[in-house]
């Protein structure tokens, strides 16, 4: 069944802050615990607004740091809550150890991250380092280009996180500042709708649950420690399929459609940008007005880095002839981003691979301009013209 | 705590594959505790005097274990299957009691 | 130039918006003159308007009296540039007192607006802020006397609203007299004078905004 696209004038001006706090009080919580954060602040203090005015059921805890507020997220949904929480950049640092935990935990905890970069020198603008540096500890991540994809995520997250199958918690990426404080249009869907679409959570073994008691958190040594996290292996295996199931019926509901990327002219594109977030907005612009100009140009916007899509990302981009991929995190590796070694590492057994440069961008907020994008085709054009890769790492708006 | 009370039905099964194990190291029951013996870990043993005890319960609120007997609020003895022999007990009976010792295993 | 002149042509032209163009806005203004919330009040009358928009400001060291940057981007399609905006068409100048500082030209192309909060005649504005380039209209208005007799505070930021809507032609004034009350009552609540106020001051400014 077709859904009826709402027209622009049905849309909301709102910013991603407000467009996720919104989501977070459709789902309605049982229990949020958070500490305020820079970009991220807003999302618990407009979702504090909502509690205040009683428009939501959830227990909110406040907490004194960031690891408070993860560890008693985690203490919360093992007691059997749909539980949240929200942070960005030294925040989710603060949290790192506790993210471990969430996941070895199989808390089915979703926690909105608004994209900043990490200290030192001291910054809150936009990149994407600190929940790049989150990317080995078990959780799903999506990442969202705009308000809109902030909050349809957020939505599809509480599905993903809590599909038996997977039971893994989930966070979900906006960029710092651009889309977490720019105002655009975002289709909002009805409480009632959301309630229908993320159901109830009925835990397996809920802490709370006196008369059947449960062990949670016990030591675990060589005898089974190994086992526990090929668990984690599996379920983050499965979370493709229910990442992609969930899309599905998310479509059926607002006629958006996602997966694990979005590509953008790619079919018959000679050369493509590979990027998450914002950028690729930017890059689509690119791609369009490059298209007029005769250039075989395409998109690949990046939305699921946590489970990496490595096959489905082979196949749609094997055709094409020299790939940019963009990381807006450095690993500081000496051999790029981590968006660049894994896509790389994907193509290691195929035959027929594309040409691959990857460029390190936007640290620190630094913009990411039209004519950036287009330097990075012309460098692709160039790398198709010549045959010669050159320095397979750049840096993108630097100055020398 | 009778030796009927101490054998657990762990529903996890011993040498368990990846596949049969609950999920998140969870252990769906509460209570394991008791069919694990830290008694094996002992090298000093607690020797109590029940003439001398005045069942102050210091040693029950300190033990890690659960190896301080008590029947009526009263300490009734220990014990050593969960007594892994760290003394805590003698150090927190009252000085003037001293009604627990340690002594050398097998002494 | 006749104001009406103007947004009539522009309406022929499509740069309201009508032909699918990107239009560009730029605001200048210091902390606590309200530039973010006349963009974020623009962005929301042109949503209820049926267009697609961005509303963002340029996040620095936030303090009263600092220099302040907003943008605006509107289009009958849907907007997917999330970079900085370096031509604006439209820029609109809460505060003369930058100029030592800031060149409000900075990036205007050809035939670009500029509107000023000023009691100069657009020539004299175009004469003492140095507008160079001819093909530039410069539009004047002046929204801190209008802010100080509506609200009680020259706050210059929606009476510059009213001006640049009127000057670009890109809502008509009904719907952004409604849009800038929906919103003023929602952060006001229970101060009618403020919101009453506010909107008195877009519908003055809509109408004492002078041309060339």
């Amino acid at each position: 069944m077709a859904v009826k696209q709402k027209t622009v004038a049905e849309s909301h001006a709102i910013t991603g802050n407000e467009a996720v706090a919104y989501a977070m009080r459709q789902i309605n919580p049982d229990v949020v615990a958070a500490y305020p954060i820079t970009p991220a602040t807003e999302i618990v203090q407009i979702f504090s607004n909502y509690h205040a005015d009683g428009l939501v059921d959830t227990e909110m805890v406040l907490v004194e740091s960031e690891h408070s507020a993860m560890s008693a997220t985690i203490g919360a949904s093992a007691a059997g809550s749909r539980a949240m929480t929200a942070t960005s950049s030294q925040g989710l640092l603060l949290m790192h150890e506790m993210l471990y935990v969430a996941s070895g935990t199989r808390t089915p905890i979703v926690m909105p991250v608004v994209n900043r970069a990490v200290s030192a020198p001291l910054n809150i603008h936009c990149d994407h380092s600190d929940t790049m540096g989150s990317r080995d500890s078990g959780w799903i991540q999506l990442y969202g280009e705009n308000a809109q994809e902030g909050y349809d995520n957020l939505i599809q997250s509480i599905r993903i996180a809590e599909h038996p199958d997977v039971m893994l918690p989930v966070m979900t990426m906006t960029d710092g500042f651009i889309t977490s404080h720019g105002m655009e249009n975002v289709f909002l869907l009805e409480d009632e709708e959301v309630q229908a679409f993320i159901g109830g959570f009925k835990a397996a073994y809920p802490l709370l649950d006196t008369d059947n008691p449960v062990t949670f958190g016990p030591v675990d040594f060589t005898d089974y420690y190994f086992e526990h996290r090929r668990q984690v292996f599996e379920a983050m295996v499965n979370a493709k399929q229910v990442i992609l199931d969930v899309a599905k019926e998310y479509e059926r509901l607002t006629g958006r459609s996602y997966g694990f990327f979005e590509t953008y002219r790619l079919d018959d594109a000679e050369m493509a940008i590979v990027v998450l977030s914002s950028a690729a907005g930017t890059t689509r612009f690119v791609v369009d007005q490059l298209r007029k100009q005769g250039m075989k140009v395409g998109m690949l916007k990046l939305r699921v880095f946590r489970p990496f899509p490595a096959t489905e990302l082979v196949e749609a981009l094997k055709h094409v002839g020299a790939i940019a991929i963009m990381d807006r995190a450095d690993s500081l590796s000496g051999e790029g981003g981590p968006v660049g070694a894994e896509l790389r590492a994907a193509f290691y057994n195929e035959e027929k691979r594309p040409k691959a440069v990857n460029y390190i961008y936007g640290l620190g907020g630094r913009d990411v301009t039209i004519h950036h994008i287009e330097s990075v085709y012309k460098d692709l054009a160039n790398i198709l013209e010549t045959g010669v890769v050159g320095p397979t790492v750049r840096h993108l708006g630097v100055r020398e | 705590m009778s030796a009927g009370e101490k054998v657990i039905t762990n529903p996890v099964k011993a040498n368990a594959g990846w596949k049969e194990l609950p999920i998140g190291g969870i252990i769906p029951q509460g209570g394991t505790a008791r069919g694990f013996f830290t008694g094996g870990w002992r090298s000093l043993t607690p020797v109590w005097d029940a003439e001398k005890c005045i069942s102050c319960l210091q040693c029950w609120i300190f033990c890690p274990d659960m190896a301080i007997q008590v029947e009526g609020g009263k300490m009734v003895g220990i014990d050593l299957d969960y007594c892994k022999g760290c003394g805590i007990c003698a150090a927190a009976c009252p000085p003037r009691t001293a009604a627990i010792k340690m002594v050398n295993e097998g002494a | 130039m006749s104001v009406q002149t103007l947004a009539a042509q522009e309406a022929q032209v499509g740069l309201s918006g009508e032909a699918g163009e990107l239009i560009e806005i730029r605001w200048h203004g210091r902390g606590g003159q309200g530039a973010k919330t006349a963009a974020l009040l623009m962005g929301e009358a042109a949503a209820g308007a049926g267009r697609y928009i961005q509303a963002f400001p340029e996040y620095g060291p936030e303090r009263m009296g600092a220099p302040v940057v907003a943008y605006n981007r509107i289009s009958m399609k849907p907007i997917s540039l999330h970079c900085s905006i370096e031509n604006p068409r439209y820029v609109a100048v809460l505060d003369t007192t930058l100029a030592g500082q800031i060149d409000f030209t900075a990036g205007i192309p050809d035939g670009g607006v500029l509107i000023v909060n000023t009691g100069w005649t657009p020539a004299e504005a175009r004469a003492n802020l140095g507008v160079s380039n001819p093909t530039i209209r410069v539009f004047t208005v002046n929204a801190g006397v209008i802010a100080q007799e509506t609200i009680g505070r020259p706050i210059p930021n929606t009476p510059m609203l009213g001006a640049l809507n009127r000057v670009a032609g890109l809502i008509d004034l009904d719907s952004l007299l409604t849009s800038v009350r929906h919103k003023l009552e929602l952060k006001f609540r229970g101060r009618p004078e403020i919101v009453d106020g506010n909107v008195e001051a877009v519908r003055r400014a809509y109408q004492e905004v002078q041309g060339e």
